[in-house]
């Protein structure tokens, strides 16, 4: 590698491409707000003139608009409560499991690791019909807890996978010494070993909460009436006769602004997770 | 450093502490897929119980004979080439260029990864917003431009419209590349591009004979993986086009997905789904004999 590339060079081998790249990473992000931000019509010209690029006089008002209908708070509150309940369902249920598969070599161990990461494998149609069937019958059909079982079906094979490789990363004599300064094998794991891996599991849950909120697929065909949850509601938005696309844009930032903070926050541990074991996202 | 696995024979224990996860996965994964492989060979109707009756084979003959699933299915091999053929391009280059030093390095690798993050259903919103026949600002620069004469309907006519929601998925889908290439590319060891430049070796050919080898296992991993993933998934198309205009944008899961939501014909819709698992089948063993090879499960 050349040690002294000219700075023209540089600018145009390197920094010209990757703000590109950017641009075609955020673009979408910025044009969808400043439509949010802008009067409905104003953007929006006869087909075959130019658009206009920035509004003239840009507002919230969108914003405002889309919160004095009840409906997109209580969007809001389906998405949260169903993303909350699919993260602790799925951390609760996975967490001793993958402690079993870091910690402990038994008969049937390859088997039952691999059966947790192809059923993430299939596809999604196979589950949707029965889980519609089933929901229905036990008359849980278009609620909450619907979805949060339904969401399992990945939460539990992602979370399983990613916590052991989290696990993993602890040095298993940390083990031994707690079961010499007096822990039994399940004071241990407890009071020692879980509070080690804190950061990962939150990481894992981060995550179901993110795949939970963005979840479409099921939300569609097993929730609607009482439920509705945020990529429910922005789709249907669009299925009324004129699409306001000042509204939907205004409400596609809101409801990607969680998600993308909190992916900011454990981008680094998933990633590092992600890379080294062979885990599915 | 000696491992404290206690080896007794007949310890329950571990197995105690899988019982949650594996009971969870029984209920609600392996009973429903083993009910979705029955309906398959059943006339399962939704809304006509008193036809609801075994059929055998005659779900998958139909399909056979059925010229929406060869579309479907046709439709489904162009997406995954066409899409994974993307992502991995840019994502390919997206790495490479992260993976030089630059001032603002971290900043374009963060911003690089939001649309990773994006929901479908946004990004499927964004695009179709963007693509928009009268008011899409994709048509409105390519006219500033001088490369188009004027507004192109991308998602209503049926050359385009497959294309167009490829390149959504395209930009959902490349940072995903660019991060797991970019650890490939972080774990060559600089020795051997210093030894290159000794021998005086064309940047070309370091590419060729130092880059690429060193990180195709981690390329053709992240390739096997995502094309189960994008084989998979239907919230994009879904919303963009509904598989139109006609059917030019139907595929396998998505029939399978309209089957089951809109005509409530659940036993067809899950003969679809049995169908896209065989053809899944080979990328599955594939995935599961590299799992199998590498360190992760000792």
């Amino acid at each position: 590698m050349p040690r002294h590339e000219s700075f023209a060079r540089r600018v145009l081998t390197l920094h010209i491409p990757v703000l590109l790249i950017v641009l075609f990473a955020v673009g979408p992000y910025v044009w969808s707000f400043i439509t949010s931000i802008s009067l409905p019509g104003q953007m929006m010209v006869r087909a075959g003139e130019a658009l206009r690029y920035f509004p003239e006089n840009p507002t919230f008002s969108n914003y405002q608009r889309l919160f004095d209908r009840i409906q997109f708070f209580s969007n809001l509150t389906d998405s949260f409560v169903v993303a909350t309940l699919a993260m602790l369902f799925g951390l609760c249920v996975s967490l001793t499991a993958s402690f079993s598969f870091s910690r402990f070599r038994f008969w049937g161990r390859r088997y039952l690791m691999l059966q947790f990461l192809v059923i993430n494998m299939f596809p999604i149609v196979l589950l949707l019909i029965p889980l519609f069937v089933i929901t229905s019958r036990l008359g849980i059909n278009d609620t909450h807890i619907a979805l949060v079982l339904a969401y399992g079906t990945f939460t539990i094979p992602f979370s399983t996978w990613m916590m052991t490789s989290f696990f993993n990363a602890i040095p298993k004599s940390l083990d031994e010494q707690a079961q010499i300064d007096g822990c039994n094998r399940f004071t241990a794991m407890v009071r020692i070993i879980i509070p080690i891996a804190m950061p990962g599991i939150a990481a894992t849950g981060i995550y179901i909460f993110i795949t939970s909120w963005n979840e479409f697929v099921f939300a569609s065909v097993l929730t609607g009436r009482n439920v509705e949850t945020i990529p429910l509601a922005l789709q249907r938005m669009v299925g009324q006769h004129r699409i306001a696309w000042e509204l939907l844009t205004a409400g596609g930032v809101i409801s990607a602004i969680p998600v993308v903070v909190l992916f900011f926050f454990i981008q680094k541990q998933l990633i590092s997770g992600m890379t080294a074991g062979a885990v599915k996202a | 450093m000696r491992s404290v696995t206690i080896k007794r024979k007949h310890d329950l224990y571990p197995y105690a502490l899988l019982t949650p996860a594996v009971a969870g996965a029984v209920a609600i994964i392996f009973i429903p897929m083993l009910f979705s492989f029955v309906l398959s060979f059943m006339n399962y109707v939704l809304h006509r119980p008193q036809d609801h009756a075994f059929v055998f084979l005659d779900n998958y003959r139909r399909a056979l004979g059925d010229g929406v699933f060869r579309i479907a299915l046709r439709n489904t091999f162009i997406w995954i080439v066409g899409v994974i053929g993307l992502q991995v391009s840019l994502g390919f280059v997206t790495a490479l260029f992260l993976n030089r030093r630059f001032a603002w390095r971290g900043l374009a690798r963060a911003l690089i990864l939001i649309p990773w993050v994006t929901p479908s259903v946004i990004t499927a919103l964004m695009w179709r917003f963007m693509l928009d026949g009268n008011t899409g600002i994709i048509n409105d620069l390519l006219v500033r431009v001088g490369i188009l004469q004027e507004y192109v309907p991308w998602l209503a006519m049926s050359s385009t419209a497959l294309p167009a929601v490829m390149v959504a998925l395209m930009w959902q889908g490349f940072p995903f590349f660019a991060v797991m290439i970019l650890a490939g590319l972080q774990a060559i060891p600089t020795e051997l591009y210093e030894v290159a430049d000794v021998d005086g070796a064309k940047t070309y050919q370091k590419f060729f004979r130092i880059t690429l080898p060193l990180v195709m296992p981690v390329l053709l991993t992240t390739i096997l993986l995502r094309t189960i993933w994008v084989a998979n998934s239907l919230d994009i198309i879904f919303i963009m086009t509904g598989g139109g205009p006609g059917y030019s944008s139907y595929t396998l899961p998505l029939y399978s997905y309209i089957r089951a939501y809109r005509g409530l014909d659940f036993g067809y819709a899950a003969t679809i789904a049995v169908y896209l698992t065989i053809l899944l089948i080979a990328l599955i063993t594939g995935y599961v004999v590299k799992v199998l090879k590498s360190e992760d499960m000792y």
